[in-house]
């Protein structure tokens, strides 16, 4: 079953229109990136999906059933890139009181922060307020807080950002933990390595539409330009003149090569076999999502250079 | 509703227990007490007696001119413009002959000022001489006789009564002014205190950046409903604490001050008032009308201003402060920008004032009529109607529309605060304008 699926969800401000048609689904358990660059339209259409903006039209689905905002609070958790917790209240209060507005008892969000507080190591803090903690720690207590009601979807935007790689270790086994349990978790982020380690299905936005929509390994195949890297043993060939490959690019003691339409990965290994030339390795260069996200937004006016890796 | 009581709760404790809470509470009415206490110290000890010496052509001055603790005059013939410095006069006065029926000039001369009060005793001092000399003359009636006689005529007194038909209610447009002006100013005092206070409390969660957390549990009319109710009840609770507190104080007061220093007090105000003639009269005037208002008021009535005081004390303070949180949701983390969108909510108090003195003296009039349904100026005008009768001069359906639209006048403002919030929370650093809340308020978002 989907626990989320969007139809032709559309939202315009005053001069622009944010988020153009956009559809998609989500089965349970799945892990999911929105990508885009900025002003893609990501942040709309998660606040829309959080009941926090109206859609002007389209429709979403949550467990097959149209999406209520107010009942279905309870079965959504957001972190939003904008983080912020009530600065002068105590963590423990503040939490169970978070708890509480999403509609759990008083008394279950006190177990289950005690809970959540002892799987973190966080017990002390109890009684500290949110101005004296470091950002980690304060991001640390806002992935409890949004997971604590044990929503079916969460949707994270940027949940990585300030953590040192203990941290995000211990949240990104949450994520992995919580997918299993049987949660949808949709995970925003402009950090492609991340994107690529976690997420089973991405979705690209940019200008308000939806530009790719696809497993991981399924876009790279997608995007893949059939390059390869040969390693060979002793000194590199200058020239290669053979119809079935073009050599692209020089490492120490190996070559990229492109294969040529109609020809197949067997016709460069006969090739350097003829040659009586050693190979040591062969692998297929698949393209990173980074690659392949500049590619897509690169020169479209709202894009926002990426750093390469 | 279970939410909206969550938002309440969360508001009202996290308040309550904060320390510059605590400490405004507790320390301004000790301020207050230690200000008043310090400027009464510094009046009695300030206070200087002025010694005139008076040279008189007319001869009579003498036996009307009496010295009190705050003048004493001295009519010795030894002391003239030249050395009354040396003979420790601060002033000389020369009063020449006055012919009847013709302005004259005196003089005063002085080295150091007397000050305007002092100066105006001085000269109704001097024309109450002529006059008790002149009645004194012509009628041969002392002052004295004259003070009891008027003392004695003030024995009528009027009664206004409300015609019902058969039977007569009795009225009084004092008492409705006295709780008019109390409603009045209560609740612009508390909304002039508080209404800042919800305002920059509908700004937290902006300036915190938790408002996509908590509008994604709650509605935002949820939100502004919970807050504007909590910080109304902490404005309530410090208001209250205030006045006992205060009253506490002044009990207390009175145990330790000695006595002399009272008495001084008392003696200082009635030489104030010595220069205001009418004054004690005044006083006692009014304590007369409150008496009469009292006697004048059933019980039935009274308890019908009581209920009404408190339905539109509470409605018109929560009316306001609904809209201080519309203005609150549209500002954001800077509070200059709210300075100016402040004035239009407080105009209307203002007027409802000037509006509330024409409906006591007309409480059947149009103006008063429609100003005391329309919910900006009910709270205020309405309450100097109540008092002259309720199913007379107010008929059950204005009292039952006024309260009706000010209840929904307070949501109203609330779900546009909330409608207001939804859009413009998530707008940082952009400064709205009137035009642009406008189209929050009345755009799907």
């Amino acid at each position: 079953m989907n626990i989320l699926e969007v139809k032709d969800l559309e939202k315009s401000f005053a001069t622009q229109l944010a988020v153009d048609k956009i559809s998609f689904q989500l089965g349970q358990g799945s892990i999911f990136g929105l990508l885009g660059p900025n002003g893609a339209g990501k942040t709309t259409l998660i606040r829309m999906v959080t009941g926090i903006f109206y859609p002007d039209s389209g429709s979403i689905l949550l467990a097959g059933r149209p999406f209520a905002p107010q009942e279905d609070s309870i079965r959504i958790g957001y972190m939003p890139e904008e983080r912020g917790l009530y600065k002068k209240m105590k963590i423990g209060e503040q939490a169970v009181y978070l708890a509480q507005l999403k509609g759990m008892s008083k008394s279950d969000a006190t177990r289950k922060v005690k809970e959540w507080f002892v799987r973190f190591e966080m017990q002390t803090w109890w009684n500290k307020k949110v101005e004296d903690l470091s950002k980690g720690m304060s991001q640390k207590l806002q992935f409890v807080i949004t997971v604590l009601h044990e929503p079916s979807l969460i949707i994270l935007d940027e949940p990585f950002s300030g953590l040192d790689p203990v941290n995000a270790n211990l949240i990104k086994d949450e994520i992995y933990g919580l997918a299993r349990k049987g949660a949808t978790i949709i995970f925003s982020t402009h950090r492609m390595e991340q994107v690529e380690e976690i997420c089973d299905h991405i979705i690209l936005m940019n200008k308000g539409k939806k530009i790719l929509d696809g497993t991981v390994s399924g876009v790279k195949q997608q995007f893949k330009e059939d390059l390869f890297r040969i390693g060979l043993e002793g000194e590199l060939p200058t020239t290669a003149e053979t119809a079935s490959f073009a050599v692209v690019g020089r490492e120490a003691n190996s070559l990229v090569v492109k294969i040529a339409a109609g020809h197949r990965p067997n016709d460069v290994l006969r090739f350097f076999i003829d040659r009586g030339q050693n190979i040591t390795s062969f692998t297929e260069i698949l393209p990173s999502l980074n690659d392949i996200f500049i590619r897509l937004v690169e020169g479209t006016p709202l894009s926002r250079q990426f750093e390469q890796r | 509703m279970k939410k909206i009581w969550l938002i309440t709760r969360r508001e009202y404790s996290t308040r309550i227990r904060n320390k510059t809470f605590l400490l405004s509470t507790f320390l301004l009415p000790l301020v207050f007490v230690i200000f008043i206490a310090g400027s009464v110290l510094i009046s009695t000890q300030t206070h200087t007696r002025h010694r005139i010496a008076v040279i008189d052509a007319n001869g009579y001055f003498k036996d009307y001119l009496k010295s009190d603790s705050a003048i004493s005059f001295d009519f010795s013939p030894a002391i003239d413009s030249t050395n009354y410095e040396q003979k420790g006069c601060t002033a000389m006065l020369i009063i020449p002959l006055l012919p009847e029926g013709q302005k004259t000039n005196y003089r005063l001369k002085y080295k150091k000022q007397l000050g305007l009060a002092g100066t105006s005793d001085l000269e109704n001092r001097v024309d109450n001489a002529i006059t008790d000399h002149l009645i004194f003359e012509k009628t041969a009636i002392s002052r004295s006789k004259l003070d009891t006689i008027r003392h004695n005529s003030d024995i009528a007194q009027i009664m206004s009564y409300e015609d019902l038909g058969k039977t007569a209610k009795a009225s009084n447009s004092g008492i409705s002014f006295v709780f008019a002006y109390i409603s009045g100013f209560l609740i612009y005092l508390l909304t002039f205190i508080y209404g800042a206070m919800v305002m920059r409390g509908v700004m937290e969660e902006k300036t915190n950046r938790i408002a996509e957390v908590v509008v994604s549990s709650v509605r935002p009319f949820q939100l502004m409903m919970g807050k504007i109710t909590g910080i109304g009840a902490v404005g309530l609770t410090q208001f209250l604490l205030w006045v006992v507190l205060l009253v506490g104080l002044a009990i207390l007061a009175q145990g330790f001050v000695p006595a002399s220093t009272w008495k001084e007090v008392q003696e200082l105000q009635q030489a104030g008032q010595m220069g205001n003639a009418g004054a004690a009269l005044k006083v006692s005037d009014m304590a007369n009308r409150l008496y009469g208002v009292r006697s004048a008021i059933d019980g039935g009535t009274l308890l019908v201003i009581f209920f009404c005081f408190l339905f539109y004390f509470t409605g018109g303070y929560l009316f306001y402060s609904a809209l201080f949180a519309a203005v609150g949701s549209a500002v954001n983390e800077d509070p200059q920008e709210a300075q100016s969108l402040m004035l239009p909510i407080t105009l209307p108090v203002i007027f409802s004032f000037v509006i509330m003195s024409v409906a006591v003296q007309d409480p059947g009039g149009p103006l008063a009529v429609w100003a005391s349904i329309i919910p900006f100026s009910s709270p205020i005008v309405m309450m100097a109607r109540i008092p002259f009768g309720v199913p007379g001069t107010v008929p059950f359906w204005q009292l039952g529309l006024s309260m009706l639209l000010l209840v929904l006048g307070f949501v109203g403002n609330t779900w546009l605060a909330g409608k207001i919030y939804r859009t413009g929370i998530l707008m940082y650093g952009k400064k709205p304008s009137w035009k642009m809340m406008w189209k929050w308020a009345f755009r799907n978002s």
